[in-house]
């Protein structure tokens, strides 16, 4: 990605309302929400389990749609796409971390890394070579021939990171990334994380619970009834 | 389309990588598939056995004559002045000793079956010297032909196998006499190889049968020759008689059983195969439940739903037809070639045929099996690919 104007806005969601329906009970999780993250913006996304910060990750990853409302990436609406187009726009704009890895059990680390390019038109050598170099970046080149099962969690979260960046995407969401680390383990993601952004200008959405793993973002916004608002609120 | 098919291929070769962590349920689904087709495999090929005896006996130049109103041998009678008018039929084969033209006689006899020790009927067929010749591939395999004008009887290969007391040497009780068995015949697989067989002039007193007969096999000098001979048969007012192919006639005799075996069999497959059906459909569920994790990973990465569908349904029909191949050769391994007695609807006589298996049947049985593994995985395909992504996410 050539980036024109490191200031410009990369996301804009206006008025998103998400309705859940279980059964004849309606949940509405998000309420008139608002939000505007410029391009190159660490964001941290916090607040109460179950206010919705996985929900609003999803929206703005084009993983679900909003109830009402407009998602727009980098100048995109992508809330009308159909899940055709919404699954090829994924693969080209975003990268996903998950809080439990979901790393391929019966693939090693580099195949693993490969994969989000097995979606693209890349032939078999330069798809092996960007994914070696993935793996460089998140300081795993000694590992690549090892599947999940080998490797302590620290190490699969930053294979699951390689396989996020390996696109080069637009936008890295990670939901709770450090969720199911020890402190170590979970600071070597966070400065992951934080060199991306800070050197390769990544922009970055991160879900945590953590505190100390928010202070390392460049802003930090709290969920809560619907709503986004800077200051927690209890 | 290149990227579809690349994503077709890759989602599928995870499938089949993973399939070593579903060993358990998968091979039981397989084995289920492979009873069922093995069962149906051995069940109509029954039905083909019997069927193939049948035909085995019908040359294509073999013609029967019964009394017109008769279905069967059993009913049929006809005078010795009778068998004479229609040997002189035209189109009737000939060879040094005349018209190839066999009167017989038919009654049945009760014999104990070697397999349970119960008695069952056993033709015994009175015959003049044509009736080897009309009859494709009549050997004599053991002993001698019995004497004419003596009461002595040979047996066909098929009712020595199933009835107690055919060997040569010993005898059979008709009436107050005993006639020995002197030969052992074979008639190229076909029905007479069921039949104890005695010369006519020696039957006919024993059954006081005077000089009648029930039946005459003709052999014609061609196929075509068929339509000249029945008419001048049907048209002799002398005579009250009619003819049919043998084929027609041993078609409409074996189509009873054939087809209550098959239905038979067809309808022990359907129950199985539900029951195989359910049995594939719940590996599958649990194949994909183990998989959810994976399979909404993929798709959050950008995978289309199609290929997860496709590599679900291929590993499912790669399980069937595993199943099927084995159910297959199993039940050629096991079956083929079994010989077996049913019973003659017609004659109300047992017959003697071999299991036949052949290739018709089991492509039949594979392509049940890939039918079941089609059932059981689409509709656990079809759930995967339908629920939403970040839905599927949740559910880790
Ligand atoms: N697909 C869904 N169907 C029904 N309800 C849902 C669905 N997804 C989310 N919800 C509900 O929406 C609310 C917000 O869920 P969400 O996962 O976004 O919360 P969260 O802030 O990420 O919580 P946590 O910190 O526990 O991860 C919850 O009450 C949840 O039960
Ligand atoms: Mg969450």
């Amino acid at each position: 990605m050539t980036k024109i104007n490191t200031n410009s806005t990369l996301v804009t969601v206006t008025g998103v309302d998400k309705v859940f329906k279980r059964g004849s009970e309606e949940i509405h999780v998000l309420g008139g929400l608002d939000l505007e993250i410029p391009d190159g913006e660490f964001l941290a996304l916090m607040g109460p389990s179950g206010s919705g910060k996985s929900t609003l990750l999803n929206l703005v990853g084009g993983l679900d749609r909003p109830s009402e409302g407009k998602v727009e990436i980098g100048g995109k609406r992508i809330d009308k796409l159909s899940d055709r187009k919404l699954a090829a726009w994924r693969a080209r704009h975003v990268g996903l971390v998950f809080q439990f890895y979901n790393l391929m059990p019966v693939l090693t680390a580099q195949k693993n890394v490969e994969l989000p390019l097995l979606l693209t038109k890349l032939s078999r050598a330069e798809r092996k070579k960007r994914a070696a170099i993935a793996l460089d970046i998140v300081g795993l080149s000694h590992r690549t021939g090892h599947y999940p099962r080998q490797m302590s969690g620290g190490e699969q979260q930053r294979t699951g990171i390689a396989r996020a960046i390996v696109t080069d995407p637009t936008l890295l969401l990670c939901d709770e990334p450090t969720g199911d680390l020890d402190r170590k383990s979970g600071d070597e993601i966070l400065d992951l994380l934080q060199a991306l952004n800070q050197e390769q200008g990544k922009t970055i959405i991160m879900v945590t619970h953590d505190i100390h793993a928010a202070a390392r973002a460049t802003r930090t916004l709290y969920l809560n009834k619907g709503q986004l608002s800077t200051e927690a609120v209890d | 389309m290149f990227n579809w098919m690349a994503q077709v291929f890759s989602v599928t070769r995870f499938s089949m990588l993973s399939l070593p962590q579903r060993k358990g349920s998968s091979a039981a689904a397989l084995l289920g598939i492979a009873g069922v087709v093995a069962v149906m495999v051995g069940v109509l090929s029954i039905a083909q056995g019997v069927m193939k005896t049948m035909e085995s006996s019908a040359g294509d130049t073999n013609v029967i004559v019964l009394r017109s109103g008769a279905d069967s041998e059993m009913m049929s009678g006809l005078g010795g002045d009778d068998t004479r008018i229609i040997a002189e039929a035209p189109g009737i084969a000939r060879d040094a000793s005349g018209p190839v033209s066999s009167p017989e006689l038919f009654v049945v006899i009760n014999l104990p079956m070697r397999s349970t020790g119960t008695d069952a009927n056993v033709p015994l067929r009175g015959v003049q010297a044509q009736a080897q010749q009309v009859r494709d591939g009549f050997r004599l395999v053991e002993g001698r032909m019995f004497e004419w004008g003596l009461n002595e009887v040979i047996v066909g290969v098929g009712a020595r196998q199933q009835f107690a007391g055919l060997e040569i040497g010993s005898s059979i009780e008709v009436g107050k006499e005993r006639w020995p068995v002197v030969g052992v015949f074979e008639a190229a697989g076909g029905l007479s190889e069921s039949e104890i067989w005695v010369d006519a002039a020696v039957l006919q007193p024993a059954y006081r049968r005077g000089n009648s007969y029930q039946a005459v096999y003709v052999k014609l000098n061609s196929r075509d020759a068929f339509g000249e001979f029945k008419d001048t048969l049907t048209s002799d007012p002398r005579l009250n008689v009619k003819a049919m192919r043998e084929t027609d006639y041993y078609e409409a005799q074996s189509s009873t059983v054939t087809n209550l075996i098959t239905g038979l069999g067809t309808l022990i497959a359907v129950i199985m195969g539900l029951g195989a059906i359910f049995g594939a459909l719940n590996t599958m569920y649990t194949a994909v439940s183990a998989r959810t994790r994976e399979i909404a990973t993929l798709r959050a990465l950008g995978f289309r739903s199609g290929p997860v569908v496709i590599s679900i349904l291929s590993e499912s029909l790669l399980l069937a037809l595993a199943g099927g191949l084995i159910g297959a050769g199993l039940a050629w391994l096991a079956f083929d070639g079994y010989r077996a007695a049913t019973l003659n609807w017609a004659s109300f006589s047992a017959i003697t045929f071999a299991f036949d298996v052949n290739l018709k049947l089991l492509v039949q049985g594979i392509i049940f099996a890939m039918v079941i593994g089609l059932i059981g995985g689409l509709l656990p395909a079809i759930r995967a690919a339908r629920q939403p992504v970040a839905h599927a996410l949740r559910e880790l």
